[in-house]
């Protein structure tokens, strides 16, 4: 990935002018302070050697001057850093999200939810850190290197190579000391992942460790992790402080060399005492900064972690594209699977759905069922378009789904999904999701077809009633009636219920049926359930076994011919009953 | 016309929507930045605040002090050797200047041999220094490395010790956070504050005190900067702290609406949301770029403004001690100049540091705090003292202590009384007589539950969500200690019993399976830790996952990473089944599959469950029928009291809640 610093970049946008400004401004302080240690030499030989007061004064007042204009760079460098680098982190926020609000759903399971939140969030504060620290000492640092440098052999070349020599073996040192730190903090980390995760099992499985009375075998292997994390920080740090005592080393040295020569060098004629002061005042400035420039490059590895993730972000092909001249009229809510192949990677080996024809009309209710991985949802997912077939064509409304504006397509087909969410906000502003212009009573209405309700009546503040991020303060069965609510809000032509009502009693399962036969028949509803007594009343029933259509038909039909329907068909007669779910009230 | 009027009251209504977005998010806001995904969004809610950190300090001094005093003394010592090392450096310049440079200067014939000396002298003094600095860094090393690994260890070894109350009232995410942030802050506050702090004071107290001793006047003047310093920092963080709050606030509400709406991201794309979602956010992320613009910037003009502070101080010293030099007040010479304008420049530092430092310890505490939280928390208490042990019976009938495996137990009871021991036989009776419980004494959960399951009776348990039936459970292996009533286990008071064996006769299967990273083997045998590899297999087909464990790619070798997650529901919990399977243990207590298993599956899963419950006294939570109908005795649960019982048959005749949950209809009275 060589592209991504550039992609990074190419980001920063309107604060190009800030990010260029602040480099200027920060070797403008620079430039500044390294003037002052001269001007001091000026003092000294000029005027206090000489004796000259006024040349004292004046001297004196430019490096006032000289310090203000520096305060003035360092303030203009800060400001625009400060810009440079916020404005950099808002516009990558801003264009990884509006990239993911394309995303198709083979592109957020690319992906997966962590993953994103990651790269939006702490990936990007990463950058911005790392784009401001490069942008003020990244510059800071080099210059002061350089312009040190270069002032020290102004004053005099010969003394100056002390501090070449210097640079160079103390350059050399630490790039060692970093190549085999970081190694070893490599691994410690892991380590300590490890470590971490294994309390984290802990802390979860504690009813676990407790019923097995595991707790002094789980101690026990925690402290031999302990122990071998101890081991690798104690060695990794054991490389890392001998920069300290080094750099002091580098530093004393060169002030002694210089005592040495720059006495022979005063008493011989060759060097004033005031230049010997500036030379020295250089030398912490030098190998300060040579430290600086060593950690921009560790602090710049870590974060290139982070931009080549937030790179791939901004790189990936949406595989779902709007055709060029849509559709936005759906006739009707007939749909036809003609050869149907899929597959979420082009890569596997066997498909997800294999060669799956079958037609339905509108208004048809359509059970399906299959046991897990049967490719029930795969199956579902294709008519709203979530995802792309690999061969073959889905039809709504006796088109193909390619044909159709996305938009237009899914506010025709309503699907609940498996894993679904409601979003912190109100009852009423969740629903409105479906259709934003909604009235009270049409919300209310919803809720009536969905069996909703009759608790939501119950709730203190009633449909104003706020849901918590992820819908944590409703119980599953009520949170997958306001879901059905919500996607009935959009008056879909077609319905899709992938396994919507598991956690709804049955009692309440057959109600909802049973309403939506009454008052929305036009609507076609596809309805993936576990329970038969979801789906038996079914106009016919798909029997999915391993991405392949094993039967199709009505109960009766599918009773008397098909063995996998038959078999969960007696496993579940009589009650169907998921007990602890039938109280859900 | 209809069309535009639309759209434009539909953007004043994604206004309205993104006012109330930002509105609901601010208040999660104070959420850790680094709380990172999957965190699921608890807010930790505002920092505590800390009482007397500066007793949290000593507390935390003694922790690390009651194990390396002596090396911690040995790094005062000496980073005081380096400081003065580094003092006597910087004062050599006076001695080079005053007392060999400018006299030499006059000589015709200079002799360097005195100055190769000093020079060699302060040589000395430096690798001293360097050797002192060296020598606390390693320590440092060890006594901080060494204080997290007996600071994790002791948090684990306690948390391990907890009971699991302690778990349900602190969310995992919080607990996570002591063992990496806070121990992550213990560490700086450990190997860096502690010692920068006093290397710094030792700096700051013994450059003054040269100061001084160079001349008075010009260190009035530095002082009179540092305050000028100190003054434009306390200002400038007040701004910058401000702004830094409102910084964390945006943050947080941007970090909480990114997490919600990636969970929700299908939801969106399902809805066609995206437009206002992406407006809601760049109003959120413009408000978060704006308060974090200010904020950094008054923290980035700190340094340059100090910077410059330091400069003038610098120019003005070198004036003023110019014009000193110059007519030799006071004995201030051309040396006294040059070693003081170094002073100078090295004073600034350690004082700012000190006060960065002493703000560092203050925000430390709060992780201290944290850390002492769960160290103090009470462990779980274990007063009993019955025993179980293997047993055997001798040729006279009696039973008797063994320390092999026979597949029978007894409860060995030690009376104090008489000083005499007795064996019961381990038989599996189980009577709950009258309980009550609540999780909070003021709020009972359970009431008057009575119940009896004699030697290998299978009791079941259904009832809604939060009926009680898992609560019920838990009060057998004492995971709870009830408010009143009795728990009888073979008669003995389950009080009386080591919970370590209480737990061991009880074998539990948990709806939620827990499994360890590690091998399936290593996760089978933590039932039982010495099993032979045949022991494991053997598990494995009773509890029927032998045949999918052979299909994994390693088979019993496959190694499980993150709770298993490279498995399914159903075959997670025939790895639990085969876990408790090994254990053999006399009673069971099962918490029965989930929905989202299919039906197949299921089948597989009860037929092991069914395997195990063979001979043993089983309470079942129930949720399919299968288990249920052959079950001994089915208490039907409501509201935490048990308002049915008896067997299918029974319980059906009697048409009441368990027939109208059992055919899913509802009863209309």
């Amino acid at each position: 990935m060589k592209g991504k610093y550039k992609l990074i970049l190419s980001q920063v946008k309107e604060f190009k002018l800030q990010a260029i400004m602040t480099p200027v401004f920060m070797i403008g302080e620079v430039a500044m302070e390294m003037v002052i240690p001269l001007l001091m030499a000026s003092i000294i030989d000029d005027g206090v050697n000489k004796g000259d007061m006024n040349h004292i004064i004046m001297t004196g007042l430019w490096m006032v001057v000289c310090a203000l204009i520096g305060l003035a760079c360092g303030l203009g460098g800060g400001f625009f850093g400060a810009r440079a680098s916020t404005g950099l982190a808002r516009n990558l926020r801003h264009a990884q999200f509006e990239h993911i609000q394309e995303f198709s759903f083979a592109n957020i399971d690319h992906f997966g939810v962590s993953g994103l939140v990651t790269r939006l969030t702490t990936d990007v504060t990463n950058i911005q850190n790392a784009f401001q620290m490069v942008l003020r000492i990244g510059f800071r640092a080099p210059t002061t290197l350089i312009v040190a440098m270069a002032m020290a052999f102004f004053i005099n070349a010969k003394l100056a190579s002390i501090y070449l020599v210097a640079v160079l073996a103390l350059g050399i040192f630490l790039f060692m000391v970093m190549k085999k730190a970081s190694r070893y903090f490599r691994e410690v980390f892991t380590r300590y992942d490890a470590l971490n995760e294994s309390v984290q099992e802990n802390v979860s499985a504690i009813r676990v460790v407790k019923s097995f009375v595991r707790e002094e075998y789980e101690k026990s292997r925690f402290e031999k992790a302990v122990l071998q994390v101890y081991e690798l920080f104690v060695r990794a740090e054991r490389t890392v402080i001998t920069n300290g005592p080094v750099m002091m080393g580098a530093v004393y040295a060169c002030i002694l060399l210089l005592s040495w020569f720059g006495a022979k060098m005063i008493v011989a004629g060759g060097l004033t005492t005031g230049e010997l002061m500036s030379l020295l005042a250089y030398c912490m400035n030098i190998l300060v900064s040579l430290m600086m420039v060593s950690m921009i490059f560790v602090m710049l590895t870590m974060s290139e972690a982070s931009m080549e993730r937030i790179a791939l972000v901004l790189d990936e092909q949406i595989t779902l594209k709007n055709p060029e001249n849509p559709d936005y009229d759906i006739p009707d809510g007939a749909v036809k699977f003609d050869h149907v192949t899929f597959s979420y990677s082009e890569k596997a080996e066997k498909p997800v759905l294999d060669d799956v024809s079958f037609e339905v009309k509108a208004g048809e209710t359509i059970g399906i069922i299959g046991g897990t991985g049967s490719s029930k949802s795969s199956l579902v997912n294709l008519i709203p378009r979530l995802y792309d077939v690999l061969d073959g064509a889905v039809y709504v409304g006796g088109k193909d789904v390619r044909s159709y504006d996305i938009e237009a397509l899914r506010s025709a087909v309503a699907v609940v999904l498996q894993k679904n969410v409601l979003f912190s906000g109100t009852i009423l502003e969740n629903l409105r999701w479906g259709n934003p212009e909604a009235t009270d009573e049409e919300c209310m209405e919803a809720c009536r077809l969905a069996c909703a309700d009759e608790f939501i009546e119950r709730l203190p503040d009633r449909y104003e009633t706020y849901i918590e991020q992820g819908g944590t303060n409703v119980s599953g069965g009520q949170r997958q009636r306001l879901c059905i609510a919500r996607a009935l809000m959009k008056h879909p032509k077609i319905l899709i219920l992938d396994d919507s009502t598991s956690a709804v009693d049955t009692a309440t399962d057959a109600k909802i049926q049973s309403t939506f036969r009454e008052y929305i028949p036009d609507t076609t509803r596809f309805i993936i359930a576990q329970r038969i007594s979801s789906v038996q009343n079914a106009d016919r029933i798909l029997v999915m076994e391993d991405g392949r259509i094993n039967g199709f038909g009505t109960h009766e039909e599918l009773l008397a011919s098909n063995e996998i329907y038959r078999d969960v068909y007696e496993s579940q007669i009589e009650g169907s009953g998921d007990f602890d779910k039938g109280g859900d009230q | 016309m209809a069309a535009e009027k639309r759209k434009s009251s539909a953007s004043a209504d994604l206004k309205e929507q993104a006012r109330k977005a930002k509105a609901h998010y601010k208040p999660a806001s104070v959420q850790a930045a680094g709380g990172g995904p999957g965190g699921r969004g608890r807010a930790r809610g505002p920092k505590p605040k800390i009482d007397h950190p500066w007793k949290l300090l000593g507390r935390v001094l003694k922790y690390v002090m009651a194990r390396y005093k002596f090396q911690f003394l040995f790094v005062l010592a000496a980073i005081a050797v380096s400081v003065f090392a580094n003092l006597q450096g910087t004062l050599f310049m006076r001695t080079l200047i005053d007392s060999y440079i400018v006299p030499m200067i006059s000589q015709a014939n200079p002799d360097f041999g005195p100055l190769a000396r000093a020079i060699g002298r302060v040589a000395l003094f430096y690798a001293i220094g360097i050797a002192a600095s060296f020598a606390q860094s390693l320590t440092m090393v060890y006594v901080t490395q060494g204080s997290m690994r007996d600071l994790r260890k002791d948090l684990f070894d306690h948390m391990e010790s907890l009971p699991i109350s302690y778990f349900d009232q602190h969310s995992h995410g919080d607990i996570m956070s002591v063992y990496t942030n806070d121990v992550d802050t213990m560490r700086q506050l450990v190997s860096q504050t502690i010692t920068q702090i006093f290397q710094a004071v030792i700096t700051v107290v013994s450059t003054l005190a040269a100061m001084i001793i160079l001349s008075l006047p010009l260190t009035l003047l530095t002082l009179a900067m540092v305050a000028l310093t100190m003054f434009t920092t306390t200002k400038c963080a007040g701004i910058s702290q401000k702004h830094f709050i409102q910084q964390q606030n945006s943050l947080g509400a941007v970090n909480g609406f990114i997490e919600e709406m990636m969970n929700g991201q299908k939801v969106v794309k399902v809805f066609c949301h995206e437009e206002e979602n992406q407006q809601i956010f760049d109003e959120l992320n413009q408000e978060l770029y704006e308060s974090a613009d200010k904020a950094i910037s008054y923290s980035n003009i700190l340094g340059p403004l100090n910077g410059q502070i330091g400069n003038l101080s610098y120019v003005l010293c070198a004036i003023a001690g110019g014009a000193l030099a110059l007519r030799g007040i006071g004995g201030f010479t051309l040396g006294s100049l040059a070693s003081f304008l170094t002073l100078n420049k090295s004073f600034g530092m350690p004082v700012s540091q000190i006060s960065n430092q002493l703000t560092a310890i203050v925000m430390a505490m709060a992780g201290a705090q944290r850390i002492f939280n769960l160290l103090d928390a009470e462990p779980e208490q274990d007063e009993g003292y019955v025993m179980l042990v293997n047993a055997e019976r001798s040729a006279d009938g009696q039973l008797r202590e063994t320390d092999h495996h026979t597949g029978s137990w007894a409860w060995k009871h030690y009376h104090q009384a008489t000083d005499t021991t007795d064996y019961k036989p381990l038989e599996g009776a189980i009577v709950m007589d009258d309980v009550d419980f609540g999780y909070v004494p003021d709020r009972m959960v359970l009431h008057n539950i009575t119940l009896y399951a004699k030697p290998g009776q299978k009791i079941a348990f259904v009832g809604s969500t939060g009926a009680g039936k898992t609560t019920i459970t838990n009060l057998i292996n004492r995971f709870y200690d009830i408010q009143d009533g009795k728990i009888r286990y073979d008669g003995i008071n389950v009080n009386k019993i080591r919970k370590g064996d209480l737990r061991r006769s009880l074998g539990m299967v948990l709806q939620d399976t827990h499994l360890f990273t590690g091998t399936v083997m290593e996760n089978i045998r933590y039932g039982k830790l010495d099993a032979t590899d045949e022991e494991v297999i053997a598990a494995a087909k009773l509890a029927n996952a032998d045949l999918f464990i052979r299909q994994l790619p390693d088979g019993y070798q496959t190694v499980l990473t993150g709770d298993g997650g490279n498995l399914s529901q159903g075959q997670r919990q025939l790895l639990s089944i085969a876990r408790a399977a090994i254990a053999d243990p006399p009673a069971l207590i099962l918490d029965e599959a989930t929905s989202s298993i299919d039906t197949r599956t299921e089948r597989i899963v009860s037929e092991g469950m069914d395997r195990l419950m063979a001979g043993r006294t089983t309470f079942v939570i129930a949720h399919r029928l299968s288990t249920v109908r052959n079950a001994d005795c089915i208490m039907v649960l409501e509201q935490g009291r048990i308002i049915e019982r008896g067997t299918h048959e029974q319980l059906i005749e009697a048409k009441g809640r368990y027939y109208q949950l059992y055919t899913g209809n509802a009863i209309t009275a």
